[in-house]
């Protein structure tokens, strides 16, 4: 499950550079532009991600290594 | 002068709250400096989003937006919550462990015990302070900058100034003053404890007023946009009736209280109403209508320069005064919450402020902005917020600026503080046997002196800083593979990270020179530009045509530019500039009389960004043109942040000289890796 969250990662940040989007202009519900929209996603997609890596990937041996 | 009481209020509960944490000072220097690994997740979260966030986040964002467009966004806070969670999760878990068991309090202590090199530590201080002292300057400075502007009016016979708007202002070095001192004091007496209540207070402060600030602007400004539409359709019907009956009575103009309903596919309906009555999704629609293509797309943004800024949040990975928070952690379980949460806190904070950004470059709102407010897109902000709201909320949004600014300030005096007594004092003079409570009051002198050796700075009056905080950024985002091979590499040694300081320096230096020592605000490292003269007539109804080719590299795009005499109404010479997404036209105003503005000529043409426009016949400044002018338009290729070769140097160095170098001895690779 570690890897998935690694790799989960990875197309997040391969994701962010979006040139698809780069001169479209279309306004999402008439007031939000696509390209913006889809970076609020990207912040959307980072924190569902992250939250997955604590649960799977979260690095217990350190809490154990302190003491 | 509410603004000022509110404000007063504001600062006085934070000293409260400083000192209310001092109660709970146990008198050791681990608990004054790092408030002895207590500090929960809430806390945490807090304390590490307000540090990494400066006020940058509400008055740079919105400014960044207004000259960018949304770009920005993706640009520097979609890519911040991927990369700072990154940090925090392979960085700062790892270091908090170590830092638990060996007792680390400071980066150098880990490095030096990391590396098995004492020097290091000599190394890097100077390069790690020197890097953090202009990213404080600029805190300083935009302090007093906020303040004057938002009190602007309060004391007109005590502070009087030359700038209109400004005049009876708070004077910037009081306003400095003032924030120094407050942040100062609960500094002093509360340490790092206090420092994390502080900011976890002033979190809150800016994030929550942020948002009511958002609706607030977006609620007045998409009124203005009902109405500025409505008057537009009725100028348009005015026209029409006056080219078919050239004899009728055109009809009246719209009076202020008249707009239509523009709900229906972005088309002015027939009916007027009243903008009051309309749905926020309705102002929201309205305002969005205004905005221009550029400011919607990222249409005039390098792709490549997109791409490498993404490098840049990985500065946190080196920031001391973040290592110090990431310490303060009561268990590893405490990251959680920061990890998850910071990319959605982003977003809440960087959205509002991108939108009333892209905003404010709407025609509708641009033209009423004062000619220093245009040429200053950090300004537009702090107009927006006094122009358009109450003074109360002026007031609120004013500690919210001042919140962003103060709670990374505090992070980074304790920081250097710190870093003094341990790095240096405590670790030259072991046998002079400094006691534990000795060591606080040294870190609480150098506190004291770098705040004020950062005060007086920032009375020289070196505005150029302002141009530093990226290359800030720049030198400690180059240095992050270092803190990550530490931690995940076991082939490092002492002699690649020499390699890779030495790489960064020398890399860092020759592109800082290349961007004229900061001057050059939007440096980037152009691959394929290409330049072509153009002649300016004098007057008269000269045509000149180019092509362009925008940064994205799409289709080419025709420049025109006109000059010609205006009509009577407009008595500026400001350049005007239409863009779509094929064509950019700029029309000089020549009207008899009337000096040509080669300089705002040569500032539309950086900000529309399709090219860059430099008199190459004389100073740019304002005269009356008697011959023709030169200028050349450069047709811009695409670029990169001088981050990614610096980077890569860092890395190639560090890796190169590693692997040639005598490995760590097995000692330190027990002590911190499995064997």
């Amino acid at each position: 499950m570690k890897s998935v969250v690694f790799i989960l990662v990875v197309i997040l940040l391969i994701l962010h550079q979006d040139n698809w989007n780069w001169g479209n202009d279309t306004l999402v519900f008439g007031f939000m532009p696509t390209g913006l929209l889809y970076h609020a996603c990207i912040s959307v997609g980072a924190t569902i991600t992250w939250f997955l890596a604590t649960i799977y990937a979260w690095p217990a041996s350190d809490e154990e290594a302190a003491k | 002068m509410t603004q000022l009481i509110i404000i007063a209020i504001y600062l006085s509960l934070l000293l409260g709250l400083g000192l209310f944490a001092s109660r709970w000072f146990s008198g050791s220097s681990k608990d004054y400096m790092l408030a002895s690994h207590s500090i929960g997740p809430f806390l945490l979260l807090m304390s590490i989003f307000g540090t990494t966030m400066t006020a940058f986040a509400l008055v740079g964002s919105s400014g960044e937006a207004f000259k960018e467009g949304i770009g920005v966004y993706g640009m520097l806070a979609s890519s911040s919550g991927i990369i700072h969670s990154l940090c925090f999760f392979l960085l700062g878990v790892k270091l908090w462990s170590w830092g638990k068991k060996y007792g680390y309090t400071t980066q150098i202590q880990f490095f030096r015990d990391r590396l098995e090199n004492n020097t290091i530590g000599l190394v890097m201080f100077p390069i790690l302070v020197g890097l953090i002292i202009p990213y404080l300057l600029i805190g300083v400075l935009a302090s007093g900058s906020v303040l004057q502007n938002m009190t602007a009016g309060a004391f007109p016979g005590t502070f009087p100034h030359n700038v209109a708007s400004l005049a009876g202002g708070i004077p910037p070095w009081l306003g400095s003053l003032v924030i120094c001192g407050v942040v100062l004091v609960y500094v002093f007496f509360g340490g790092m404890r206090g420092t994390a209540w502080a900011n976890a207070f002033q979190t809150i402060v800016f994030m929550v007023l942020g948002v009511v600030t958002f609706f607030v602007i977006a609620t007045t400004l998409g009124k203005e946009a009902l109405v500025y539409e409505a008057e537009k359709k009725k100028e348009s019907e005015n026209a029409a009736v006056a080219q078919v009956n050239p004899g009728e009575t055109p009809i009246t103009e719209a009076s202020p209280d008249e707009s239509a309903d523009a709900v229906d596919d972005g088309a002015v309906d027939d009916a007027a109403i009243d903008v009051e009555g309309q749905s926020f999704g309705t102002y929201l629609s309205a305002l969005m209508r205004q905005v221009g293509h550029e400011k919607k797309t990222r249409s005039h943004m390098s792709m490549m320069k997109f791409f490498t800024y993404m490098l840049i949040p990985l500065s946190v990975g080196m920031f001391p005064h973040l290592f110090q928070h990431w310490l303060t952690a009561k268990s590893a379980s405490s990251f959680k919450l920061p990890v998850v949460a910071h990319p959605i806190f982003i977003m809440i904070v960087w959205v509002p402020c991108v939108l009333i950004g892209i905003w404010a470059s709407a025609e509708f709102v641009y033209s009423t902005l004062p000619p220093p407010v245009q040429a200053n897109p950090n300004a537009v902000l702090v107009f927006l917020v006094k122009s358009k709201t109450s003074a109360l909320l002026a007031g609120f949004l004013t500690t919210g600026i001042l919140a962003a600014i103060m709670s990374s300030l505090d992070s980074q005096f304790l920081c250097i503080g710190t870093m003094f007594t341990n790095d240096i004092v405590a670790h030259y003079k072991k046998d002079t046997k400094e006691g534990d409570a000795n060591q606080v009051w040294i870190a609480r002198g150098f506190i004291v002196l770098i705040v004020a050796i950062t005060y007086g700075i920032s009375l020289l009056g070196v505005k150029s800083v302002f141009a530093m905080g990226v290359w800030c950024f720049t030198g400690f985002a180059a240095l992050s593979p270092i803190a990550f091979a530490a931690v995940y590499w076991r082939r490092l040694t002492a002699a690649g990270v020499y390699a890779a300081i030495f790489a960064v320096v020398i890399s860092w230096s020759y592109f800082f020179y290349q961007a004229d020592f900061g001057a050059h605000r939007v440096y980037s490292v152009e691959i394929g530009a290409t330049t072509e003269s153009v002649d300016f007539g004098t007057s008269g109804a000269v045509t000149m045509e180019l092509v362009a080719v925008p940064l994205n590299g799409d289709d080419e795009v025709v420049v025109t530019i006109l000059s010609k005499e205006f009509p009577e109404k407009k008595k500026d010479n400001k350049p005007v500039i239409k863009v779509d997404e094929k064509t950019m036209t700029i029309i000089l105003n020549t009207r008899e009389g009337l000096e040509t503005d080669f300089a705002a000529l040569n500032g539309a043409l950086k900000y529309h960004g399709f090219v860059r426009g430099k008199l190459i016949d004389g100073e740019p400044k304002t005269r009356v043109p008697t011959e023709p002018q030169s200028i050349v338009l450069e047709r811009t290729g695409n670029s990169m942040m001088p981050v990614a070769p610096i980077f890569l140097c860092s890395i190639i160095a560090m890796f190169l000289v590693s692997f040639v170098t005598k490995p760590p001895s097995d000692a330190t690779l027990a002590k911190f890796f499995k064997m």
